[in-house]
């Protein structure tokens, strides 16, 4: 496909690539260091990109350093007590005006409630091209640049590559658990560039009142291992013997249409067309017989097990190993031989993210007197003016 | 009273839309046209405040004349006046230039029915399936934003603030903000009402309002359709179907079938995949 022909507009002064990293608490999700990796890739294969990163929010001051061990070369870092938690105005104004001033050719944020909402408001405003929920992502070498934003559409049957080409930045929003993140390296060095928070908090009108964290922490989109029960399981009891598999592998407990219109389990638990998309390293379905609505959630898994006592049933399809038979007796005795195996092998208990994001942090702290650059550039975005509203 | 305005769409089913497997085409015919249900979760919140404190609940839809059909389903379901905004330069639309036209739309509605406080749409549509219109009309109007919300708690219409809690990945957040606001809908928000006879009787007899171009003065072209659309699709393709030969592990005794399997999955180097070992 030849594009010389086509006008592109001259977009010399945009140069970089920048990813937004979302946090709660000053614990940043997974997505933003897959990004990080991901945006790597793509900064080297531009040749004179760096590769950015925003941190915003409240004592967040370790992120931006954790930023550069993942990858970055330069970190916004914009900390204020406006920004401690999420909320579209400061949020959306804060990144517009760096978008504005730093001029990256592309920005990346995770495809999450949050990034989702903030990429949204931020394309308009700008206005340029946004790609939602992109699953791969490359860019042409120069001189075209162009970021090749590839999501899947019409429930996973088909790929769509989109592009934007008379816009800068090019900006998609990516989902979690497809990329990989970069080994965290904190020998990596990088700079570290203080902005200035642009909205005081009586020009904000939304209060975060509260936040009630979900117990039992049901994250299938940032999971590791899902095992999953379906309409075979017969009620809402054997979810508790797939709790203990999906335990003993650090994994959380996922769910069928079916299961959950039964009223079984509640419907955050839920893979497939109308719940989530999921890839996680280990997929274990239990007496679900993989309806399309189901499959398109979770056949891009690594490794995926089906147990279904009907042979025929379309699951074992999808599935690396199959297993005729009986769950009720099954997944015990795999429940037993995962903990006899990780007692044998002397594994340790997996971490979850946020005990690994503690760890982090605190190594951080540990090292805080590690070469970065931080400077304090509050002339940055002092000429900003007010967000545009207008169409 | 308040004026709540809901945009919805009629989308393919997608999950009906199969795959030529010959040409690798979409095969539209015979799919069916459904109005998007998030949307409907929108309608039936709007539907709600309207009950508790009175309000006048507006409906509109960017979309080719067929859509009426789905507009007269929401004037079924007691919403008061539904309108069409249909024009073939708004062809080719993505969020951007979407959310420009719709945008423009509710401003219309505010000039003719009064001023807007509350719009609601779906969280996201079954067909572009990307979340970004919401957020665009949000931006364009200036409303203060509220996505994936799963409750509308309160509704003050002295002070002119919403409550609302919103579903994240990992939590439910509880917000409050002050009217006009925009509010994306998921679909645990509430279960949709069914029409009642009068409704059905007032939604076979009403004609939705159509507005085209030449409603909008000063729209301005640049901005709609193909023309006004930043993102083009340069291409599509079905990805491989996944040929996964499964291996089916056999035994009469399940704890020995469980040690197959576990030998499976270490071979597959599980625990360094999960990083239980480096």
């Amino acid at each position: 496909m030849s594009r010389q022909e086509e006008h592109m507009p001259d977009w010399s002064e945009y140069r970089g690539v920048m990813i937004y990293v979302e946090q709660r608490d000053g614990v940043a999700k997974n997505v933003s260091w897959q990004l990080l990796g991901e945006g790597r890739k793509l900064a080297d294969k531009l040749g004179d990109a760096p590769l950015m990163a925003a941190v915003f929010g409240q004592d967040v001051e370790h992120l931006a350093k954790e930023a550069i061990y993942y990858g970055a070369e330069k970190v916004y870092l914009c900390e204020a007590e406006e920004l401690r938690h999420y909320r579209t105005r400061p949020y959306s104004r804060l990144m517009l005006d760096l978008i504005r001033e730093v001029k990256p050719e592309i920005v990346l944020f995770g495809a999450t409630a949050t990034g989702r909402d903030l990429a949204g408001a931020i394309a308009t405003h700008l206005p340029t091209g946004l790609t939602a929920d992109t699953t791969e992502l490359d860019v042409e070498p120069p001189p075209s640049r162009l970021l090749l934003a590839s999501r899947p559409a019409f429930s996973e049957k088909m790929m769509a590559t989109i592009l934007c080409k008379q816009y800068r930045p090019q900006m998609a929003t990516a989902r979690a658990g497809v990329f990989a993140a970069l080994p965290r390296d904190p020998s990596r060095t990088g700079e570290i560039i203080r902005i200035e928070n642009q909205m005081s908090e009586s020009e904000i009108a939304a209060e975060v009142l509260e936040f009630i964290s979900h117990t039992g922490k049901v994250n299938l989109e940032e999971a590791e291992v899902i095992v999953a029960g379906g309409r075979g399981l017969g009620g809402p009891e054997p979810f508790a013997m797939l709790k203990e598999l999906a335990d003993a592998l650090g994994g959380v407990v996922g769910a069928s249409r079916a299961a959950v219109d039964a009223g079984w389990i509640s419907h955050d638990h839920q893979v497939g067309q109308t719940g989530h998309t999921v890839r996680p390293k280990l997929y274990i379905a239990a007496g679900i017989s993989g309806a399309v609505q189901h499959t398109v959630g979770m056949a891009n898994s690594e490794l995926i097990v089906a147990i279904n006592k009907d042979p025929n049933a379309p699951i074992f399809q999808f599935a690396h190993y199959g297993i005729v038979g009986d769950l009720f007796k099954i997944i015990p005795a795999l429940t037993e031989e995962v903990k006899r195996r990780r007692t044998l092998f002397n594994v340790e208990a997996p971490k979850s993210e946020s005990a690994a994001a503690t760890e982090a942090a605190a190594t951080a702290a540990a090292n805080s007197t590690e070469a970065e650059n931080s400077k304090n550039s509050t002339e940055l975005m002092n000429s900003s003016k007010s967000a545009e509203s207008g169409g | 009273m308040l004026h709540i305005v809901v945009c919805i769409k009629q989308v393919p089913d997608s999950r009906e839309i199969r795959i030529d497997p010959v040409n690798n085409t979409l095969i539209r015919q015979g799919v069916p046209s459904i109005v998007n249900f998030y949307d409907m979760h929108g309608l039936e919140a709007a539907l709600q405040i309207k009950d508790q404190y009175g309000a006048r609940v507006t409906v509109v839809t960017m979309g080719p004349p067929p859509a009426e059909k789905a507009l007269k389903e929401c004037i079924s379901l007691g919403a008061d006046e539904a309108v069409l905004v249909t024009d073939r330069g708004f062809a080719g639309a993505d969020t951007l230039a979407t959310s420009y036209v719709v945008a423009k739309t509710i401003q219309k509605a505010a000039e003719t029915w009064g001023p807007v406080d509350l719009v609601f749409c779906g969280k996201q549509t079954l067909d572009g399936d990307t979340g970004q219109v919401g957020p665009g009309i949000a931006c364009r109007l200036d409303l203060e934003q509220l996505t994936y919300v799963v409750k509308v708690e309160e509704v003050d219409p002295v002070n002119r603030t919403i409550k609302v809690h919103r579903a994240l990945e990992d939590g439910v957040e509880v917000v409050r903000t002050k009217m006009p606001a925009l509010i994306t809908a998921l679909k645990e928000m509430n279960k949709v009402r069914r029409a009642t006879l009068p409704g059905m009787i007032r939604a076979a007899r009403y004609k939705p309002i159509v507005w085209t171009t030449a409603d909008f003065p000063d729209i301005d072209r640049s901005k709609i359709g193909l023309k006004g659309s930043p993102t083009i699709v340069a291409k599509t393709w079905v990805p491989e179907p996944r040929k996964i030969d499964c291996t089916f592990l056999e035994d009469d005794d399940p704890k020995r079938l469980a040690e197959k399997l576990g030998e499976a999955l270490w071979e597959k180097e599980l625990p360094k995949k999960m990083g239980w070992v480096s």
